[in-house]
C-alpha cells in the first residue's frame, strides 16, 4: 500500500515538475526580455534538480542525489554570470 | 620478362646465397662472445649521434671543441670498425632489437664484408674531412653546427650501411637525404646554397619513396624484410611478377641518390656546399650509397634481361655526358662533380654487366673513387681557400706557390685518369677487361669498349686540365688573395688519402686485397670468381685500351686547351640542363597546387563548416543505401512520461537555440544551457551518472566561457540589407544550410533508434567491468579506463589539453577586438555616469552594492566548492568524479571569485598561476608513468592497495591517484588559463588604467 501511493506520489511528482518544467521553458523561448529568459533558465535548473531527487527517491540509488548536489552547488553560477553579464555587459571586469 | 636463373646471355649462375650468417650458430662457448661483439655495432652507431647531439650544444664559437667532439668520434668509430674486422671471419655479424616483430620491423644491425668496407670508408674519410673542415671552416661560421650535421650524416651513413632490415635501411636513406640538405644549406645567407640543397632533397627524396615502395614490394614477394632472408630468395624475387616494378622503383632511388642520368643535375648544384661536404658526402659517401644499394641487392636484383638494359645504358649514359660535361667546366668543383658523376656511371656500368668479376671491379673502384676524389675535393678546396677563385681561367702557376698541394693533388688527379702504379688504374684495368668480355651481343656491348676507352680518354683529358690549368703555367694575375701554401694539417688529410693511392696501386694484393676479397665473398658468396690485382698483367687488350686513352687524352688537352678554356657551357648536351626541367616540373606542381587551393579552397569558416557537415551526413546516409534500414524488435518500449516532458522541454530548446542563433546570441544561449542541462538529466536518466556529472560541470563553464566571448563580438548591423530583406543568394544559402541541418538531425534520430531498439550486444565494455577491480583496483570503470586501462591516451589528451590552453592564451596575447567593442559597455558607461552625477558616491559604488550580498554568497562558497573538488577528486576511482571533473570544478570555483570581484581584486589576494600548473600537472601525470619503470614495470603501469588510517579507516591507495592528481591540475590550469586570458581582455582595453595583465 505505502509502496503504491510513494509510486503514485512520486510519478505525479515527476509530471509535476515536469509541467514546471515546460512552463519554464516557454518563459525561456518566449522572453519577451533576456532578463525573463534567464530567470526562466534559473527555474529549469531548479526544477531539474527536483526532478533528480524524485528519481532517486524511485530508484533508491544514491548516485542521483549527487547529480543533484551538483545542479544545487553550481547551478546558480550560469544565472550569476548572466545577470552579471546584463547589468555590466561583461562577466569578469 | 624476368627469368628464373641469370643465365641471360651464357654465363655462369650468379645466384649464390650470401655467406652463413652468425647467428646461434656459434659453438655455446663462442656465443657470449660474438653476442657481446654484435652489441659494439650498437655502440658504433650510436656514437656519431651522441656526438652530433653534444656538438650542438656547444655554443657557436667553439670551433675547437666542436672539432674535437667531432674528430674524436669518427676516430673512436674508425678504430672500433677496425677491431670489428677479425670477428668477420666467419659470417656476418647480427644484433637485433625486436620492435615489432608482428609487422617484421626489428631493428637489425648487421656487419659483413661489404659492410664493413663502407663503414670503415664513411669513418676514416670522415675523420680526415673533420680534421680538414676544421682548418678550412672560417671562425665567423657557427661551426659546432656544422659538425653537428656533419657527425649526424655520418651516423646516418653509418646506419644505412648497417641495416640488416630494409625498411630501416630506407629509414636511414632518407636520413642522408635529410642531412644532406641541411650540409649543402650550411651557409644559407646564400641563395646558391639554399636552392642547391632544395634540389638535392626533392630529388633525393622523391627517389627514396620510391625505393621505399621498392623495398616494400620486395618485402611482399619475400614475406620478410630482413635483409638475410632477402638475400636468399634472390630466385623467388626474379621470378616474381612484382620483380620489374620493385627493380625500377628501387632502382630510381638508387639512381637518384648516385647522380645517375637523368637525375644527376642535382649534384653540381650541391657543391654551393663548403668543400669539406662536397668530398665527403658528395664524392666518398652518400652518392655512394645508391651504389652501396645495387651491390647490397646485387645477388637479387641482378641477374636479368631488365636489369642489364636498365643499369648499363644508365650507366653508360650518364658516364658519356659526365666526362664530356667535366671537360668543359670552368669551376675546379663543377669539374670534379661532374667527374664524380662519369666515376658514378662507371661503376653501375659495372654493375649492370651482371657478371661477378665486374661486381669486384665495382666495389674496388668505389673504393678508389673515394679516396682520389675525396682529395682532389680538398685539394680544390685549398686552392679555393688560399687563392680566392676556383676559376680555372683565373687560376695559373700555383705550383710556385703551393708545391705540396700540387703535389698531392697530381698524384690524385693521376689516380683518377688511371695511371699505372696508383689504385684508379688496377679497376679501371678491371673495367676495362670486362668491357671487352662480350656479355650480350647487343648493340651496347659491341660499343662498348670504344665507349669506354673515349670516357676514360675525356677523364683524362679532364684531369690533366685541372692539373695544368691550375698549377702549371704562368703566374696568375689579379686573384683576390696572394696564393701560399694551406696549412700543415689541412694538408695531412690529403696526404693520407694519397698515400693510399700510391700504397693501393703498388701493393694491391697485400694491402687491399684481403678486405676487398671479404667485402666481395660478403656479397657474391660461393660464385666469387677469380680475380687477380696485380699490376702487370702482360701486355694484354686492356692495357692497350688503357694506354690509348691515356695519349688520347693527353693529346686532347694539347690540342683543345685554349678552346676549353674559352667555351661556357658543354656543347652538344649543353641545351639539356637537368634544372631546367626540374624548375619546370617543380612550378608546374606549385602552379597546379595553388590553382586547386583557389578554385577549391576557402578561407571563410561557413563554407567549410557546411561542407564538412554535408560530407560527413553523407557518409553516415551511405551504409544505409547499401545494407538498408531497419529497426530492431523492441520498438514498443514505453516512454517514462517525466521522460518525454523532458525531451520536450530539451527539444524545444534545442530549436529554439538554432532559430536564435544568428541575432539574438544571449537568448540562443541561455537557450542552449537549457538543452545542455536536458541532456544532463538524459544521462542520469539513463544510468550514466559519470557523464552526467562532467557534463553538468562542462555546461557551467561553457555559458561562462562563451558569456566573456560575447563581450568582444561586434553588435548585429541593421544596414547590412538595406532593402529589408536579403537577396536571393543569401536565402539560398540559409536554405540549405536548413536543409542539412534537418538531414543530420534527423539522420541522426534515424540511427539511435535504430541502434536503441536492439539489444546491447557483447561489446568491450564487458571486459572492462570484469577487470576494473580486479586489475585496476577501482570500481568505477570509466575512471579506471581513463587511468589506468587507457592511460596513455589520458597523458596524450592532457598533452593536448595543455597545448590548447596555451595556444589560445598565446593568441589571446595578441588579441586586438573591433573598434566598436573596445570601450566600456553602455550599463558600465550609464551607471558610472550616475554615480558620478550623485552627491557622496565613488564611481563604482552601483556595482559594489549590486553585488554586495552575491559576492559574499560566492566568497563563501568558495572553500566549499574546492573541498567538493577535492572529494570528486578522492573518490573518483570507486565513484563517479575524477580528475577531469574535479579540475572544472575547482575552475568554476575561481571564476566565480572573478565574477564577484573582479579581475584586480582576486589577484591582488590569490596567486593564480595557470601556467604553472599546467606545467606541474603534466610533470605529476609523466612522473607517475614513469615511476613503474623504477619497479620495473612498462610506463604507467598502475599499482594498488589498502592502507589503514587512524580514525579514517580503511583508505583505498592507487598510483592512478597520483595520475589523476595531475589530470586534476592541468585541468584547473588549462581551464583557467583559456577563461582568465578572455578575462583580462577586459582590463587591456585603453579606456582603464594600463597594467602588465597577462595571468602568470
Amino acid at each position: 500500500m505505502t509502496n503504491l501511493m510513494l509510486a503514485w506520489a512520486i510519478t505525479t511528482a515527476q509530471v509535476l515538475i515536469g509541467l514546471a518544467m515546460l512552463c519554464a521553458a516557454y518563459r525561456m523561448l518566449v522572453g519577451p526580455r533576456v532578463q525573463d529568459r534567464v530567470l526562466g533558465l534559473d527555474t529549469l535548473y531548479v526544477n531539474a534538480m527536483l526532478m533528480l531527487v524524485t528519481f532517486g527517491i524511485q530508484t533508491g540509488r544514491t548516485l542521483y542525489f549527487e547529480a543533484a548536489l551538483i545542479i544545487a552547488l553550481l547551478g546558480f553560477v550560469g544565472t550569476v554570470t548572466l545577470a552579471k553579464f546584463l547589468m555590466r555587459g561583461e562577466v569578469i571586469e | 620478362m624476368p627469368i628464373a636463373c641469370p643465365n641471360g646471355w651464357g654465363r655462369e649462375c650468379t645466384d649464390a646465397a650470401p655467406p652463413p650468417v652468425k647467428r646461434n650458430t656459434a659453438p655455446p662457448g663462442d656465443t657470449e662472445i660474438s653476442a657481446a661483439t654484435a652489441d659494439l655495432l650498437w655502440v658504433l652507431l650510436a656514437l656519431p649521434f651522441a656526438g652530433s647531439l653534444l656538438a650542438a650544444l656547444l655554443p657557436a664559437r667553439a670551433r675547437n671543441a666542436a672539432g674535437l667532439v667531432a674528430g674524436g668520434t669518427a676516430l673512436v668509430g674508425a678504430l672500433l670498425t677496425a677491431l670489428l674486422y677479425s670477428s668477420l671471419a666467419d659470417g656476418a655479424l647480427r644484433a637485433e632489437i625486436a620492435w615489432l616483430p608482428s609487422l617484421g620491423l626489428d631493428l637489425v644491425l648487421r656487419l659483413d664484408g661489404l659492410a664493413w668496407i663502407f663503414a670503415f670508408l664513411v669513418l676514416a674519410i670522415g675523420f680526415l674531412v673533420v680534421v680538414y673542415a676544421r682548418y678550412y671552416m672560417s671562425p665567423e661560421d657557427p661551426v659546432p653546427r656544422f659538425f653537428a650535421f656533419f657527425l649526424a650524416f655520418m651516423g646516418s651513413m653509418l646506419g644505412l650501411v648497417l641495416s640488416g632490415n630494409l625498411v630501416q635501411l630506407v629509414f636511414f636513406w632518407e636520413l642522408t637525404s635529410l642531412f644532406s640538405f641541411l650540409l649543402i644549406g650550411y651557409w644559407h645567407h646564400n641563395e646558391t646554397a639554399r636552392k642547391g640543397a632544395r634540389m638535392a632533397l626533392i630529388v633525393t627524396a622523391a627517389g627514396g619513396v620510391c625505393l621505399l615502395v621498392g623495398v616494400l614490394l620486395v618485402g611482399k614477394i619475400v614475406g620478410s624484410y630482413d635483409l638475410d632472408e632477402v638475400l636468399a630468395a634472390g630466385d623467388l624475387v626474379r621470378s616474381s611478377e612484382l620483380y620489374l616494378p620493385a627493380l625500377v622503383l628501387i632502382l630510381l632511388g638508387a639512381f637518384t641518390k648516385s647522380a645517375q642520368f637523368p637525375f644527376h643535375f642535382w649534384l653540381p648544384h650541391a657543391m654551393a656546399a663548403p668543400t669539406p661536404v662536397s668530398a665527403y658526402l658528395h664524392s666518398a659517401t652518400m652518392v655512394k650509397a645508391g651504389i652501396f644499394l645495387m651491390i647490397r641487392l646485387w645477388p637479387v636484383l641482378a641477374g636479368t634481361d631488365a636489369w642489364y638494359l636498365i643499369v648499363t645504358t644508365v650507366g653508360l649514359a650518364t658516364m658519356g655526358i659526365g666526362a664530356w660535361a667535366a671537360i668543359f667546366q670552368q669551376d675546379l668543383k663543377g669539374l670534379l662533380a661532374y667527374s664524380t658523376i662519369s666515376h658514378l656511371g662507371l661503376i653501375t656500368l659495372l654493375l649492370g654487366l651482371d657478371s661477378p668479376l665486374a661486381a669486384v671491379a665495382a666495389i674496388f673502384h668505389t673504393l678508389n673513387h673515394a679516396t682520389f676524389k675525396a682529395s682532389l675535393f680538398m685539394a680544390a678546396g685549398i686552392i679555393d681557400h688560399e687563392a680566392g677563385t676556383r676559376d680555372l681561367r683565373r687560376l695559373s702557376g700555383l705550383y710556385r706557390f703551393m708545391p705540396y698541394t700540387a703535389t698531392l693533388a697530381m698524384v690524385a688527379a693521376a689516380a683518377m685518369a688511371g695511371v699505372p702504379l696508383l689504385n684508379g688504374f688496377l679497376s679501371k684495368e678491371m673495367f676495362l677487361a670486362e668491357a671487352l668480355d662480350t656479355h650480350s651481343g647487343t648493340p651496347i656491348d659491341a660499343a662498348l669498349p670504344y665507349l669506354a676507352t673515349a670516357a676514360l680518354a675525356l677523364s683524362v683529358l679532364y684531369s690533366v686540365r685541372f692539373i695544368h690549368q691550375a698549377f702549371f703555367g704562368p703566374p696568375p694575375v689579379g686573384l683576390p688573395k696572394q696564393p701560399h701554401e694551406a696549412p700543415f694539417w689541412m694538408r695531412v688529410p690529403i696526404e693520407v688519402l694519397v698515400l693510399a693511392c700510391l700504397v693501393v696501386g703498388t701493393l694491391p694484393a697485400i694491402t687491399v686485397g684481403p678486405f676487398l676479397d671479404t667485402a666481395v665473398r660478403s656479397v657474391l658468396g660461393s660464385a666469387t670468381p677469380a680475380y687477380s690485382l696485380a699490376i702487370w698483367h702482360g701486355f694484354n687488350r686492356p692495357l692497350l685500351l688503357s694506354l690509348v686513352a691515356l695519349a688520347g687524352g693527353g693529346a686532347g688537352y694539347l690540342i683543345f686547351r685554349e678552346r676549353l678554356n674559352a667555351m661556357s657551357g658543354a656543347p652538344l648536351i649543353g641545351r639539356f640542363k637537368g634544372r631546367k626541367g626540374f624548375d619546370a616540373v617543380l612550378a608546374s606542381i606549385v602552379n597546379t597546387a595553388r590553382a586547386l587551393e583557389r578554385r577549391l579552397g576557402t578561407v571563410r569558416l561557413q563554407p567549410q563548416l557546411k561542407l564538412l557537415a554535408a560530407i560527413a551526413c553523407l557518409a553516415a546516409f551511405l551504409p544505409f543505401g547499401r545494407y538498408g534500414y531497419s529497426l530492431g524488435d523492441a520498438t514498443g518500449t514505453i516512454a517514462d512520461p517525466g521522460f518525454v516532458v523532458i525531451w520536450l522541454v530539451g527539444g524545444a530548446c534545442a530549436i529554439g537555440a538554432a532559430w536564435q542563433a544568428k541575432y539574438r546570441r544571449l537568448a540562443a544561449l541561455i537557450l542552449m544551457a537549457g538543452a545542455g542541462l536536458v541532456s544532463c538529466i538524459s544521462f542520469v536518466w539513463l544510468s550514466a551518472p559519470d557523464l552526467a556529472l562532467t557534463q553538468l560541470l562542462v555546461e557551467t563553464v561553457t555559458t561562462v566561457l562563451l558569456l566573456l566571448g560575447l563581450r568582444w563580438l561586434p553588435k548585429q548591423r541593421p544596414d547590412v540589407w538595406p532593402a529589408g530583406r536579403p537577396p536571393l543568394a543569401v536565402r539560398l544559402r540559409r536554405g540549405s544550410d536548413l536543409l542539412i541541418a534537418i538531414a543530420a538531425g534527423c539522420g541522426m534520430a534515424l540511427i539511435s533508434y535504430a541502434v536503441m531498439t536492439r539489444p546491447l550486444g557483447e561489446s568491450l565494455s564487458t571486459f572492462f567491468l570484469e577487470r576494473a577491480y580486479a586489475e585496476g583496483g577501482g570500481r568505477n570503470v570509466v575512471n579506471v579506463i581513463l587511468v589506468d586501462f587507457r592511460a596513455l591516451d589520458t597523458l596524450g589528451e592532457i598533452a593536448v589539453l595543455a597545448i590548447v590552453g596555451v595556444t589560445v592564451f598565446s593568441l589571446l596575447r595578441r588579441f586586438r577586438p573591433a573598434e566598436e567593442s573596445v570601450r566600456a559597455p553602455e550599463q558600465q558607461l550609464l551607471q558610472n555616469a550616475a554615480d558620478e552625477a550623485r552627491e557622496g558616491r565613488r564611481v563604482g559604488d552601483t556595482l559594489t552594492d549590486y553585488l554586495l550580498v552575491p559576492r559574499i554568497i560566492m566568497e563563501w562558497l568558495f572553500p566549499f566548492i574546492i573541498v567538493f573538488a577535492l572529494y570528486l577528486l578522492v573518490r573518483g576511482h570507486d565513484l563517479p568524479g575524477g580528475g577531469f571533473a574535479a579540475g572544472v570544478t575547482m575552475s568554476i570555483a575561481l571564476i566565480l571569485q572573478y565574477v564577484a570581484s573582479g579581475t584586480r581584486s582576486v589577484e591582488a589576494r590569490l596567486r593564480v598561476r595557470p601556467l604553472s600548473w599546467i606545467g606541474v600537472g603534466l610533470l605529476v601525470a609523466t612522473a607517475t608513468g614513469a615511476g613503474a619503470w623504477l619497479f620495473g614495470y612498462p610506463f604507467l603501469t598502475s599499482w594498488f592497495d589498502y592502507a589503514e588510517l587512524p580514525l579514517i579507516g580503511r583508505v583505498p591507495l592507487a598510483s592512478a591517484l597520483v595520475f589523476d592528481l595531475g589530470v586534476f591540475i592541468l585541468v584547473v590550469g588549462a581551464t583557467a588559463l583559456m577563461l582568465i586570458a578572455l578575462a583580462h581582455q577586459s582590463i587591456r582595453t585603453p579606456m582603464k588604467r594600463a597594467r602588465p595583465a597577462e595571468p602568470s
